[in-house]
């Protein structure tokens, strides 16, 4: 195996990395505060992706910055959905048992699975990469495509802005006393309500600009909401839920371990993350980087 | 009156009624009423977690998979007669939950959830890449009945197809399966896991070792799960990854909780139900998730314990009426 099939193999897997992580940070950070697994989360992705879709097809190719006007009205448009979601009916069910909860998520991907199919049909879609990015970057002997190398820069860049909001500033901390003790919060005179309501909404918005953004690299079709929600889930496994930088590293492990599991098993490179999954859920129940649960 | 409600043994008497649908209904009728046996079967054994121990698994599908896999493979690669492929099924199906469930009793709640979810999910990956057992994404089609032959000698029988005598073998599978629940629930161990749903803390203080009754709940709900997935396995004459993809679990949460999880018929009634519904609208519409889904909706919002809570909360409130 050559130096640059290595290398080749090992950005494919960052690539894989960084887009599950902008889904997966998404789950983490309503695991963390609402603490409930939305399964509605792929739907949001899919969603992400159709309306992407959607945009280019009003503005047509020819106007300039097409995609990015796309990809900003997909994560809006989500964003606004899942706000609406969650004032009109979630928010009903958060002193509820969360197997309603759960539930509730899952009645969402059931509807919103349909709505899709209702509103594009089966057939596949896809939406052609923004003119500046064509080409690409040769490095040790492999061609890396400019839009790879965006989407690996653009994760980090979104998981940093996301960490500094979460810890630096006034909301990032009323967002964890809300993650700690909602009641108590609530007494001393912060209004909860919106506060998971914003937080839906950013996790929606994550949702809905990874599924825009990953437009260019694959078709869109039915039935990829269950399948990314399955992979997001286990990236938050592996990393612990609810912990920021375990998503991220979750991310980055689960990408390399698909890239380089092809080459070690070809056929089994999902059930070697599987794999991984079982053998961390064994060892630390919570997760790498997350924290022993009471 | 709710005390002679109690005495009759409910489940012969529905053993009785349904023993005549083939006579009585057409072919159809019985292959609907099969698939509502079996998956009142999976979704009774999901609610000895639910409803009685107050487990949520959400991965409760991996046991129906593992005995319908292993009920497949030994009766259609190995050639093994049913009668041991069978109960081999439960089996194999009951030591994967006492294995997983092993892992997943050291969680509560979510979490408990979650791993469940994620073993279930392993369990799908393998029945998804191991082409050389388990098919792969193929699957194993064409899973043998059962040697049924014998049936054409008992009196009336002789015009029935073997779909409609492997009807009998599941309903009489199925009868035993429920009476045995329904037993276990009744009995001081079933008295301990409601015990240790309505407040675990306390079932430990007075010296109940919750995580080993758990565990033993998770284990005997495994194999009546595998013993459903077995018998869909030759009713739909073949095993495919699909059964054990992670949302046929919310699948069958749905009719446990449609029907009613605090009550012992209900996840029954609530199979019954989905199944029917199903069956009329997909004849309609191919938006039969929608519909599920929003079904889901009401359920949650409106009528939190299900089809027989409704009803329950309403003749009590007609009682009092009467009474006052």
């Amino acid at each position: 195996m050559s130096a640059s099939f290595l290398f080749s193999q090992f950005m494919g897997g960052l690539t894989a990395a960084m887009f599950l992580f902008l889904i997966a940070s998404g789950l983490s950070l309503i695991f963390g505060v609402l603490r409930v697994l939305n399964f509605a989360h792929g739907s949001f992705y899919m969603l992400g992706a159709y309306i992407a879709w959607q945009i280019v097809q009003w503005v047509t190719v020819s106007f300039p910055g097409h995609f990015w006007l796309a990809a900003l009205g997909a994560a809006l448009g989500v964003a606004i959905l899942g706000g609406v979601i969650e004032r009109c009916l979630f928010r009903f069910l958060y002193d509820r048992a969360e197997l309603y909860q759960l539930l509730f998520t899952y009645a969402l991907v059931l509807i919103l699975g349909d709505a899709a199919k209702f509103a594009w049909g089966t057939q596949q879609l896809s939406v052609s990469r923004p003119e500046i990015m064509n080409g690409g970057l040769q490095v040790l002997g492999a061609t890396v495509p400019y839009y790879n190398l965006f989407i690996i820069l653009i994760g980090p860049a979104i998981a940093l802005a996301v960490w500094l909001m979460l810890t630096r500033s006034p909301v990032g901390r009323l967002v964890r006393a809300a993650a700690l003790d909602r009641e108590m919060l609530s007494a001393l005179g912060a209004n909860v309500g919106w506060i998971y309501t914003g937080m839906f909404m950013l996790s929606a918005l994550l949702a809905g600009l990874a599924g825009a953004l990953v437009t260019p690299i694959q078709s869109i079709v039915p039935g990829m909401d269950v399948e990314i929600i399955v992979q997001a889930f286990i990236v938050v496994v592996i990393g612990g839920l609810g912990s920021f930088w375990g998503t991220f590293w979750g991310s980055m492990l689960y990408g390399q371990v698909l890239s380089f599991g092809i080459l070690i098993f070809p056929g089994f490179s999902l059930f070697s993350v599987f794999a991984l999954m079982a053998v961390i859920l064994i060892i630390r129940p919570w997760g790498l980087f997350g924290r022993p649960i009471r | 009156m709710s005390r002679l409600w109690g005495r009759i043994p409910w489940t012969l008497v529905i053993f009785l009624i349904v023993l005549w649908v083939p006579w009585l209904g057409s072919r159809y009728d019985t292959f609907i009423a099969t698939q509502i046996l079996i998956y009142a079967l999976f979704a009774l054994s999901l609610n000895l977690l639910l409803g009685v121990t107050g487990l949520v698994s959400f991965g409760h599908v991996a046991y129906f998979g593992v005995g319908a896999y292993l009920c497949g493979i030994l009766t259609k690669t190995l050639g093994v007669p049913f009668l041991i492929a069978f109960p081999a099924a439960g089996i194999g199906a009951g030591l994967f939950a006492l294995v997983f469930g092993f892992f997943c009793v050291r969680l509560t709640k979510i979490y408990f959830a979650m791993l469940t979810l994620a073993f279930s999910q392993i369990v799908w990956a393998i029945c998804f890449k191991w082409n050389d057992v388990t098919g792969g994404d193929q699957g194993l089609p064409e899973v043998p009945f059962p040697d049924l032959d014998w049936m054409a000698a008992l009196p009336g029988f002789d015009h029935f197809r073997i779909a409609e005598k492997f009807f009998f073998v599941t309903l009489v599978i199925v009868a035993l399966c429920v009476a045995a629940l329904r037993r276990l629930g009744d009995s001081p161990f079933g008295r301990v896991l409601t015990t240790i749903r309505e407040n675990p803390e306390r079932a430990a203080f007075i010296g109940v070792n919750v995580r080993a009754y758990e565990l033993a709940a998770f284990t005997v709900a495994g194999i009546f799960a595998g013993f459903s997935g077995a018998l869909f396995g030759i009713f739909n004459r073949g095993v495919f990854a699909d059964y054990v993809f992670w949302s046929k679990s919310a699948d069958v949460m749905i009719m446990t909780i449609l029907g009613g999880m605090d009550f012992f018929w209900g996840p029954a009634l609530g199979a019954a139900v989905i199944t029917i519904l199903n069956q009329q609208i997909t004849a309609y519409t191919e938006y039969w998730p929608f519909v599920l889904g929003t079904i889901l909706v009401l359920l949650l919002f409106g009528f939190p314990g299900g089809i027989l809570g409704a009803l329950d909360s309403l003749a009590r409130r007609l009682r009092n009426r009467a009474g006052a």
